[in-house]
């Protein structure tokens, strides 16, 4: 009983601040295809020479109160995979000391006889699709500061360490890094190297720092690079508020709204059973020998 | 060596008193002597000429013993071996072995650190207790005796450089040092008296006699040139047989078991002996009748051993799950997946190789899941037995303070076994009694004298009078006239209670008022007499009418016994050595009333007694002129005596009935009095004798002797016949004198404890060693037997040399018969009681009957064996244990309870008596047998409940991580990731999760102490095994899969996709993982919060401590510097602490996770509750001290039913008290019926 009053309200709130966020959701990387490559998407997208851009327009259904979020969703993903989550080297990416460091880094550690920096799989897969927006064709700028994690920027990636030798390799995977930024600062490999935990997961791209108003429409122009034809994964494109509890997830609103009822059905249920039947607390002859009238 | 005088005793010729058996014949027969040399009889002892054996055809081992189970060399290996033995700690030797190679799925370390830890404390408990085992064998080793060097010349030389043929000398009261052929003794005639306690636990002396050839070697001189051979059978354990030869001065002489010395035996009431060894060391037969000790495990434990198989194959199959779906999507999908560059160098994800890294992950999974299979369950179970077992020896109430000595529990895996014992067999001798008689009673002449009251009366006065005051209280309110008259007969009808309820009050009266009093009548106190009536102390009965006939009862109790005065020195006070301590508790008690045994000679008993005319003490002296010997068949000693005056008494003792059949008709005059008070004490567990005598004319005698001394002299098997006759001839027309008893004295407190065991519906036997007549006694006294009990007497027919097919015939129609009477309905409320001979047993235990007669065994409500070797005792318990199926608890004292101790599932030795055997192979030791009801009901209850309830939350516990784990595997196509952090799976069984669990197998009590020894039907939660059925088990697996979906489900979806933060942010493999473990943390520390019922501030403390201190570990570790693939980098702080989604989730997860446990044991709890809950309820509401009438009702109910301890006798007469008011009244009605007035 005592739950179900405290959970209740506790699924209200939450639910009502999970409708409280406005998301809008566009999946592109079938609509991104152009009609000639229709049926052969992976020759599109590994031919270095195809026009990759390709445009979007987004509606927005409600208010959108600043800042909006932008991310990128991927799906079908195994960043957690474990030869993948492996594949890293944290102690080359806090100092430059340490660029030879490229134990578990295989098979990205190096490259031309020299060691690759940021060495490993997830550095090395870094997406590389990259979106512009304008509203009514005025440029939407995009703060590509500030989505990762404090912590990473300041203690895991260091400021002295600069991309070397990265994506030199004989395949190519992902995005290319600036050799001149140090890894600190650039916010979208910290991000991504932040492995997701499920095969389905949003990225945090960058912020839009101005409220969007109802019913006005965004353009979005986005360079389709990354491949994830080969194993059929799709692309999303999203971008949300927040409010207390996050993103639009009704999931823990229903769950306590449910648990909720069950207790103060499961409540309601033991009084009436409770009246029907009574039992006084020490009662003696509930006792087992009280129970069986042969005694044992 | 030069004899004094004064050392009367070993003048006397025993031959003279022991008329029946000093001739024998000393040839050998042809047909024993050509078996030596056969297979069986090859042993050869060349006596005298141990070098002999030091090398050669005859080397034999020397005499030092060795119960050890290890040596230095062998210890690490034997015990490496037995320590893998275990399935699961092969499983976890395996992980180790792996966690190496580059399969790992987790560090090294973590993973060998408990294998090292759980197997290191395992052999150093193994080490530990076998160094205390050689440490016993080097004290006994070292023990020292007197060995023959040559030339007369005997030293000290310890027991282990005995060997064969060597001659010792062994003194009074040591021990023998190994299997000696008894070459002489201090006696002149070659006797000695051995204690056999440690053997067959007999209390009584026996008497060795040595071979008339080897008599005249009494002197160290002598033995120098002694040379002789002796032949015999092979070590065997055989302890009451023994065949062989001897050859000496050229002659042949046939040995038998009475020249046989056995080790661990005493040597009593003789100076020293001297004695070939025969067998050394391990050859002899108390070596050869003990067994190794098994290590024994409890029935949880082995429980546990399935749930570890159950757990075994869930792991496997989970783990065949994850590697097929491994090797599926890297054979099929991983190929398109460019990120993961598949191009095959690592063998666990090589596509081209698919089957093969399905194999590694196959091996990989199966030590990631290990979570499952908790190796830090048997490191806490061990942990958990440790502290117990301390709970236990330091339990103040179960220090004895007279001998110092406290519980100690020297097996602790066994704790939990000692809440589910259903059957308890006991020892006699040492544990419910303490091997000391006391004269208590005795009927002279028709009338009792001694000992008011007996308990039983007493407290059915105690219960009668309440129940009357209960009926007088229900009549004042309605008062009519029918009910008070039957308020009076209920009040003249027993005027034996009333008599009881005076008794109880005078003896209230003289407790309070004369404690001083008391207290010098305890230092004054005569061990052996506990006889308070001064209708016979102090002279007194000089005045009775009887006078002569009560004389003539003393002289018979001071001249009819075989004992021998010593004096004592210091206080010159006579003490008393005889066969048995009942006749020295005769002597004792003749010496109270006046007639005093002083000198014993060859041929005359001198007494100091009271001359009844002029009152004053005068010495006389009675010829001895014939002993007739007490014998179990006979059950009667007679001895002839003649006075000053030349006149001739037979003077006899023995069995009731046997005396009575013998009396001549005008010797009948006491027999109906002293019958009813000789059933009195019976009744009361004394152990009685009859006493006549019978004045011989001198012509009567004369004929008789030279017919007694005709039979005497005969040689061959007539002997015993003609002997038998002759004193059958005599032994008639006798004057009955009365009836003595005396008390086999129980130890303290035996009759509560057992009356506390029966209601908590234990069973308990009784092996004893001694004879039957005593045991029965013991029984009674100890409220096993009754007299309205049918006891069921399993013996062999008179006729010894039958065919064992003809005997097992006999006795399976014997158990037939007795069976049909137990199973038939008119007897469904007659409790029965077997009484059973060793002899039975030894042919029963052989054949196919046992079945039958344990089927009989189980029926009885009490069963006494007696007279049953050490072996046999074993085999009993092993028989109950098997065949029934219940858990056995062994209790003993001595070295013959050893084979019992060790057979029951569990041994408890009594310690702080001699000899530590018993205690050596004990899983418990107690001071006192008393303890055992606390060490039981309280202690045994309670570890039972921890212990399960431990097993069960540890299972729960590891499921609920483990499956985590495998869950997560769904979701990163079975790559074997993990969600966690290294240094969280490593801290959860070490810290997090295990100091609740400790505490909760430590500290639970469902009620406290006294509630469990107020209510003994909750012991029978133990014996009916609720709390470890596999209902539960398969309920708490369940509930634990339950709650590892709940938690793991919940999370994924709260965490999906979605920023979890107003920052945007999403939840990587970091956060999910902590906020997981978080849960999990939550979920089972709260789990085992509903779990515990009995709160102290420890409990609290670990388990809150558990929780918070998992958010200071989160937080210490996040602040340190990163290293490689560690997750849990500022993650409570930066991301988790500021989300609410975190902390909403854990409630979420928390509350969710245990909602069916909750439900379940509230809807338990309301509507089928058990007695536990109840009585915590009752107490706390205090309804205990509000409501005591009720507390006090609930308390007799709770106590089981049983025909056996003490208030089952109260029970039964009271019963019967009823019966009989019940029949009067129904004869009063009739006649008020019949008469005019109504």
């Amino acid at each position: 009983m005592l739950i179900s009053v405290i959970f209740i309200p506790i699924g209200v709130a939450s639910l009502l601040a999970s409708r409280d966020v406005v998301e809008i959701v566009d999946r592109y990387e079938t609509d991104c295809i152009p009609a000639n490559y229709t049926g052969d998407e992976l020759s599109f997208i590994q031919d270095p020479s195809s026009n990759k851009t390709c445009s979007r327009t987004l509606t927005v259904p409600k208010h959108m109160k600043q800042p909006i979020y932008v991310y990128y969703q991927l799906d079908n993903f195994y960043q957690n995979h474990r030869r993948y989550v492996k594949s890293r080297n944290d102690k080359q990416l806090r100092s430059a000391d340490n660029a030879n460091s490229t134990s578990g880094c295989d098979p990205e550690d190096r490259a031309n006889g020299s060691p690759i920096v940021p060495c490993g799989l997830i550095a090395w897969s870094l997406f590389n699709d990259t979106y512009n927006f304008s509203l009514n064709n005025e440029a939407l700028t995009v703060n590509t500061s500030g989505i990762s994690w404090k912590s990473d920027r300041d203690k895991k990636f260091g400021d002295n360490v600069y991309p070397r030798n990265f994506q030199n390799g004989t395949l190519i995977g992902g995005k290319r890094l600036d050799p001149s930024r140090p890894l600190s600062e650039q916010e979208d490999l910290i991000v991504w190297m932040r492995t997701a935990a499920l095969p389905t997961f949003r990225k945090l791209y960058g912020k839009i720092e101005v409220d969007l108003e109802a019913n006005s429409t965004i353009s979005v122009t986005l360079e389709n690079n990354y491949n994830t034809y080969s194993f059929g994964g799709k692309k999303k494109l999203v971008l949300s508020t927040t409010r207390w509890l996050g993103g639009k997830n009704d999931f823990l609103g229903i769950a306590y709204l449910t648990v909720g009822g069950l207790c103060f059905f499961l409540a309601m249920a033991f009084i009436v059973v409770y009246l029907v039947k009574p039992r006084q607390l020490g009662d003696p002859s509930y006792l087992s020998w009280n129970r069986s009238p042969s005694g044992h | 060596m030069p004899r004094t005088s004064g050392r009367n005793k070993g003048k006397v010729r025993w031959s003279k008193l022991y008329s029946f058996s000093c001739l024998r014949t000393d040839t050998v027969e042809d047909a024993t002597a050509q078996q030596f040399g056969g297979p069986g009889f090859t042993r050869v002892a060349f006596c005298n000429q141990p070098n002999l054996h030091k090398k050669g055809p005859f080397r034999y081992p020397n005499n030092s013993i060795s119960m050890t189970k290890y040596n230095f060399v062998t210890f690490l290996p034997k015990s490496l071996f037995e320590q893998f033995r275990r399935v699961a700690n092969l499983y976890f030797l395996l992980a180790a072995v792996l966690s190496v190679t580059s399969l790992a799925a987790f560090s090294p370390p973590s993973v060998i650190a408990p294998l090292v830890f759980v197997v290191g404390i395992s052999i150093a408990k193994e080490a530990l207790e076998d160094w205390h085992r050689f440490f016993q064998d080097l004290k006994v080793n070292s023990r020292t005796v007197k060995v023959h060097v040559g030339n007369g010349d005997f030293v000290d030389k310890p027991w282990k450089a005995l060997h064969v043929g060597d001659v010792v000398k062994v003194v009074k009261n040591d021990y023998f040092p190994c299997d000696l052929l008894f070459l002489s003794s201090s006696y002149d005639d070659g006797l000695c008296y051995v204690e056999t306690m440690n053997l067959d636990g007999e209390t009584n002396l026996k008497i060795k006699r040595c071979l008339e050839a080897t008599l005249a070697l009494d002197h160290d001189i002598e033995i120098k040139n002694f040379i002789a051979t002796i032949r015999c059978e092979d070590p065997n354990p055989n302890l009451y047989s023994f065949v062989g030869n001897l050859e000496f001065e050229n002659q042949l002489h046939a040995l038998s078991p009475s020249q046989v010395l056995l080790r661990d035996s005493k040597l009593r009431n003789t100076d020293y002996v001297y004695g070939v060894v025969i067998f050394s060391g391990m050859d002899t037969k108390v070596v050869q009748n003990s067994t190794a000790s098994p290590s024994k495990r409890s029935r949880i434990e082995k429980k546990m051993d399935y749930i570890i198989y159950l757990l075994f194959t869930v792991l496997v199959l989970i783990s065949l799950i994850s590697s097929i779906g491994s090797s599926l999507f890297t054979q099929y999908d991983m190929k398109d997946w460019w990120y993961l560059d598949p191009s095959g160098h690592d063998p666990l994800f090589n596509p081209k190789k698919s089957p093969l890294s399905g194999a590694l992950q196959f091996v990989k999974a199966l030590i990631l899941y290990g979570y499952l299979i908790p190796i830090s369950l048997y490191v806490s179970i061990e942990v958990v037995k440790v502290l117990q077992a301390m709970f236990i020896n330091r339990d103040i109430q179960m220090y004895d303070e007279e001998t110092c000595n406290s519980a100690e529990t020297r097996t602790s895996n066994l704790n939990e076994e000692l809440g589910q014992v259903e059957m308890i067999l006991s020892d006699k001798t040492g544990t419910l009694t303490c091997n000391q008689m006391e004269f208590i009673k005795c009927s002279v002449a028709g009338v009792s004298y001694g000992g008011a009251l007996n308990e039983v009366d007493l407290a059915v006065s105690k219960r009668m009078t309440v129940d009357l005051e209960k009926y007088l209280s229900t009549i004042e309110g309605s008062g009519s006239i029918s009910q008070s008259f039957d308020m009076f007969q209920f009040s003249i009808s027993d005027n034996s209670i009333q008599k009881a309820v005076k008794g109880e009050d005078n003896i209230k009266n003289s407790n309070i008022g004369n404690e001083i009093y008391a207290r010098v009548g305890k230092e004054s106190t005569i061990k052996g007499f506990n006889f308070k009536d001064e209708g016979l102390l102090n002279k007194n009965w000089i005045d009775k009418p009887q006078v002569s006939d009560i004389a003539m009862f003393f002289r018979v109790l001071a001249l009819c016994h075989t004992g021998i005065p010593v004096e004592d020195d210091e206080t010159r006070k006579l003490n008393y050595e005889a066969e048995s301590p009942e006749e020295v508790a005769f002597l004792i008690a003749s010496q109270e009333f006046g007639f005093k045994f002083c000198k014993r000679t060859q041929s005359a008993m001198v007494l100091k007694e009271l001359d009844l005319s002029s009152r004053v003490e005068i010495e006389r002296e009675y010829k001895l002129l014939n002993l007739l010997e007490f014998s179990s068949s006979r059950k009667r000693m007679s001895v002839i005596v003649s006075d000053e005056d030349g006149q001739i008494f037979l003077l006899c003792k023995g069995a009731d009935s046997i005396i009575f059949d013998r009396l001549a008709n005008d010797g009948k005059l006491y027999q109906e009095a002293t019958n009813a008070h000789l059933s009195d004490y019976a009744e009361d567990g004394l152990r009685t004798l009859a006493l006549a005598y019978r004045r011989i004319e001198p012509a009567e005698y004369k004929k008789w002797n030279s017919i007694f001394t005709q039979a005497k002299t005969t040689i061959g098997p007539e002997r015993e016949k003609l002997l038998e006759s002759a004193s059958e001839m005599i032994e008639r027309d006798m004057f009955l004198l009365g009836a003595v008893a005396v008390e086999d004295k129980l130890q303290k407190g035996v009759p509560e404890c057992i009356d506390k065991l029966a209601q908590a519906g234990l069973k308990i036997w009784l092996l004893t060693g001694d004879k039957q007549e005593t045991a029965i006694n013991i029984g009674f006294a100890c409220s096993l037997l009754r007299h309205d009990m049918q006891q069921i007497h399993l013996n062999l027919k008179k006729e010894v040399n039958k065919h064992e097919k003809v005997l097992k015939e006999d006795i399976l129609v014997q158990i037939e018969t007795a069976y049909q009477a137990t199973c038939q309905e008119v007897n469904k409320d007659t409790p029965f009681a077997l009484v059973v001979d060793g002899k039975v047993l030894e042919v029963v235990l052989q054949s196919d009957v046992r079945f039958q007669f344990l089927q009989l065994a189980v029926n009885c409500a009490s069963v006494i064996c007696c007279r049953v070797s050490p072996k046999q005792k074993a085999m009993i318990t092993r028989l109950v244990k098997d065949y029934t199926g219940k858990t056995t608890l062994a209790i003993g004292d001595g070295a013959n309870d050893v084979g019992m101790i060790q057979a029951a599932d569990i041994g408890v030795g009594i310690s702080g008596m001699e000899g530590m055997q018993a205690v050596m192979a004990s899983d418990f030791s107690l001071p006192q047998f008393r303890f055992l009801e606390r060490l039981l009901i309280v202690h045994g209850h309670w570890c039972y409940k921890r212990i399960s309830k431990t097993i069960l939350y540890f299972v729960y516990k590891n499921i609920v991580f483990g499956l985590t784990l495998f869950y997560y595997q769904l979701y990163t196509s079975f790559s074997g990731e993990v969600l966690y952090d290294d240094w969280y799976m490593v801290l959860f069984n070490v810290i997090l999760t295990s100091l609740p669990v400790i505490a909760l197998g430590v500290l639970e009590q469902d009620v406290s102490s006294d509630v469990c020894l107020q209510f003994p039907a909750l012991y029978q939660q133990g014996q009916r095994n609720i709390y470890f059925s596999w209902t539960r088990i398969i309920g708490w697996i369940v509930n634990a899969v339950y709650a590892s979906l709940a938690i793991f489900t919940l999370t994924i979806y709260a965490y999906s996709n979605f920023a979890f933060q107003k920052e945007g942010m999403v939840g990587d493999i970091a956060h999910l993982g902590a906020t997981m473990y978080t849960c999990v943390i939550w979920a089972v520390n709260c789990q085992i919060a509903l779990v515990i019922s009995h709160f102290t501030w420890i409990k609290h403390l670990f388990i809150w401590g558990s929780i918070s201190f998992w958010y200071i570990f989160l937080l210490i570790y996040g602040a340190l510097p990163p290293i490689d693939l560690q997750r849990g980098f500022r993650v409570l702080p930066e991301a988790l602490g500021p989300s609410p989604m975190y902390w909403l989730v854990t409630f979420l997860v928390v509350i969710v996770s245990l909602l069916p446990y909750f439900v379940h044991i509230v809807f338990q709890r309301q509507f089928y509750p058990m007695d536990d809950h109840v009585i915590q309820e009752i107490k706390h509401y205090r309804k205990d001290v509000t409501d005591s009438t009720m507390w006090l009702r609930e308390q007799k109910k709770s106590k089981k039913k049983s025909h056996i301890g003490f208030s089952g006798r109260v029970d039964a007469k009271i019963r019967y008290w009823k019966e009989q008011l019940r029949q009067k009244k129904q004869l009063i009605h009739r006649s008020s019926a019949s008469s005019p007035f109504f």
